[in-house]
């Protein structure tokens, strides 16, 4: 745990990947085999979240996860976070750190106590700077807007240290304009810090705006159910023809994996 | 800071008075003896002739009354976090502090003189033992508040259980600990006057429960009453200087300050 710590506070800037002692896949950073997840509801009836779900993702790439509510999107990534352990299959993953919808930030502490929590502060500080956070080190959560507190968020996410981000539904509880800001912000961030980072939306567009690849899951049990490429140049446009055409076949893939 | 702007205290001041006017019309009227109701005007007086010795016995209580909040606080406090980190020791301590709520103050009260004698310890016993249960219960609460989502948050940020103990559950539980204490305090002053009844006590200003005692059984009505006004009083004081502390000591629990109330 000492070391550890010592080894983040004394990465380089913006610079390489922390080391970490998990196992990774080889060549990629998150490789699922036939993972299965069942959970027991309080009558004793066996629900089925995960049916064999098989993923691979690159290091340094994102992939986006889109599905109906219930697809056990949420499950894939606490199963990739080690929050949960698979039934069955197998899970090989380099160190992952959740995001989770809500920013959960602490109320007592401000913005880069909140970002720090256990972490070094200098580097809190400097990412506020770089990542234009800055002047709201103090401010406290009450004090700040969905948006931003979503940014404090993700740099306390970024500053665990992990090279594997798993965002779930990261902007999900904001308005269009701001979710529109927070994705050009999310590049920007991902240009300057880069990471492998696999984020759950239930929004078609925004997977296609952000993400390397797009797969979408199958309703309860989940499974995978097609997968898009987006090899469009960033930064993209929502109203360029290509991101517009790649849209359409997610939800096309999206439809088609509903059950009849 | 808060302004006292005369239109915060208005409402509480109309009430006051409506409620002394019509215990005074009441008690005018004449059908209840005087001895059986003052009236209003007949308290005060009272507390005006007999400030002084109201005034020394006030000390007493008070130092009770604050003391007695402070340690069911902390020992409020301790037992929660004990509990909140052990399940086997939550199983064996909840039952036992339900139940000691229930104990009559008089049936300990003989085995708390012979241990401690008439000093302030056996009255300080019996006000811990009433008012560290409102503190267990929200302060248990308060750290239960704090979501199994945050708990997993923390963990994928590589936080100790300490970590996760100290940045989420202590500051969550701070405030609900002091809103136990607030509640508790409704009964301490009240436990405040049972010990002083049930311990015996020895010197000459024991303490305003001890007086409002002794008035009663010399038919001192008036003087009773004053006493009882200022144990009301003082209760009053004690609860907003808590309120305060929750203010200074834990002022995200108040985030819209200034803008209400």
């Amino acid at each position: 745990m000492a070391t550890e710590l010592q080894s983040r506070i004394s990465r380089p800037l913006g610079g390489e990947r922390p080391p970490h002692e998990s196992v990774a896949p080889a060549g990629g950073a998150i490789e699922l085999q036939a993972v299965e997840r069942t959970f027991t509801d309080k009558r004793g009836t066996s629900v089925p979240a995960l049916a064999g779900v098989s993923l691979r993702v690159a290091r340094g790439e994102m992939l986006a996860l889109v599905g109906p509510s219930g697809c056990g999107k949420t499950t894939l990534l606490e199963l990739i976070c080690g929050l949960q352990a698979p039934d069955a299959g197998t899970l090989q993953s380099e160190p992952a750190v959740l995001m989770p919808q809500r920013d959960l930030l602490l109320p007592w502490l401000d913005a880069l106590d909140n970002a720090a929590l256990a972490q070094a502060r200098q580097r809190a500080a400097s990412l506020f700077a770089e990542l234009g956070l800055q002047g709201f080190e103090r401010a406290h959560p009450s004090e700040l807007s969905g948006g931003m507190r979503q940014r404090v968020a993700f740099v306390r996410t970024l500053l665990s240290g992990k090279p594997v981000l798993c965002l779930d539904e990261p902007f999900g509880a904001l308005d269009a304009i701001t979710r529109a800001e927070m994705q050009d912000w999310l590049v920007g961030a991902l240009t300057r810090e880069p990471r492998t980072v696999v984020l759950v939306t239930h929004d078609v567009e925004e997977a296609v705006l952000l993400a390397d690849r797009v797969l979408v899951l199958s309703p309860r049990p989940g499974r995978v159910a097609g997968e898009i490429a987006v090899e469009e140049p960033r930064p993209r446009g929502r109203t360029e023809a290509g991101v517009i055409a790649l849209r359409e076949q997610a939800l096309e893939l999206l439809a088609g994996a509903r059950p009849a | 800071m808060r302004r006292l702007a005369p239109g915060r205290l208005l409402p509480p001041l109309l009430l006051a008075l409506a409620l002394l006017a019509a215990w005074e019309l009441y008690a005018d009227l004449g059908t209840t003896s005087s001895f059986v109701l003052p009236a209003p005007h007949a308290v005060a007086s009272a507390l005006w002739e007999n400030a002084g010795l109201i005034a020394a016995n006030l000390g007493p209580t008070a130092e009770e009354v604050g003391l007695g909040i402070l340690l069911a606080l902390a020992l409020g406090f301790a037992l929660a976090v004990a509990v909140h980190l052990s399940s086997p020791l939550r199983r064996a301590v909840y039952p036992l502090a339900v139940g000691s709520q229930a104990i009559p103050v008089a049936v300990i009260a003989p085995l708390l003189v012979f241990w401690w004698g008439f000093g302030v310890l056996p009255k300080l016993v019996v006000i811990v033992l009433i008012c560290f249960f409102p503190v267990l219960v929200t302060t248990v609460d308060g750290l239960r508040a704090i979501e199994g989502e945050q708990l997993k948050l923390l963990r994928t940020l590589d936080a100790s259980r300490w970590q996760a103990f100290r940045f989420a559950e202590l500051p969550a539980a701070l405030p609900a600990a002091l809103s136990g204490a607030r509640i508790a305090l409704a009964v301490g002053v009240i436990g405040a006057y049972i010990a002083e009844s049930q311990t015996a006590t020895s010197g000459v200003h024991a303490g305003l429960g001890h007086e409002i005692n002794a008035d009663l059984t010399a038919l001192q009505t008036p003087r009773a009453y004053a006493a009882a006004f200022v144990l009301f009083a003082l209760a009053i004081a004690c609860f907003y200087a808590l309120s305060l502390a929750e203010r200074v000591l834990a002022p995200w629990a108040h985030p819209t300050r200034g803008e209400t109330t």
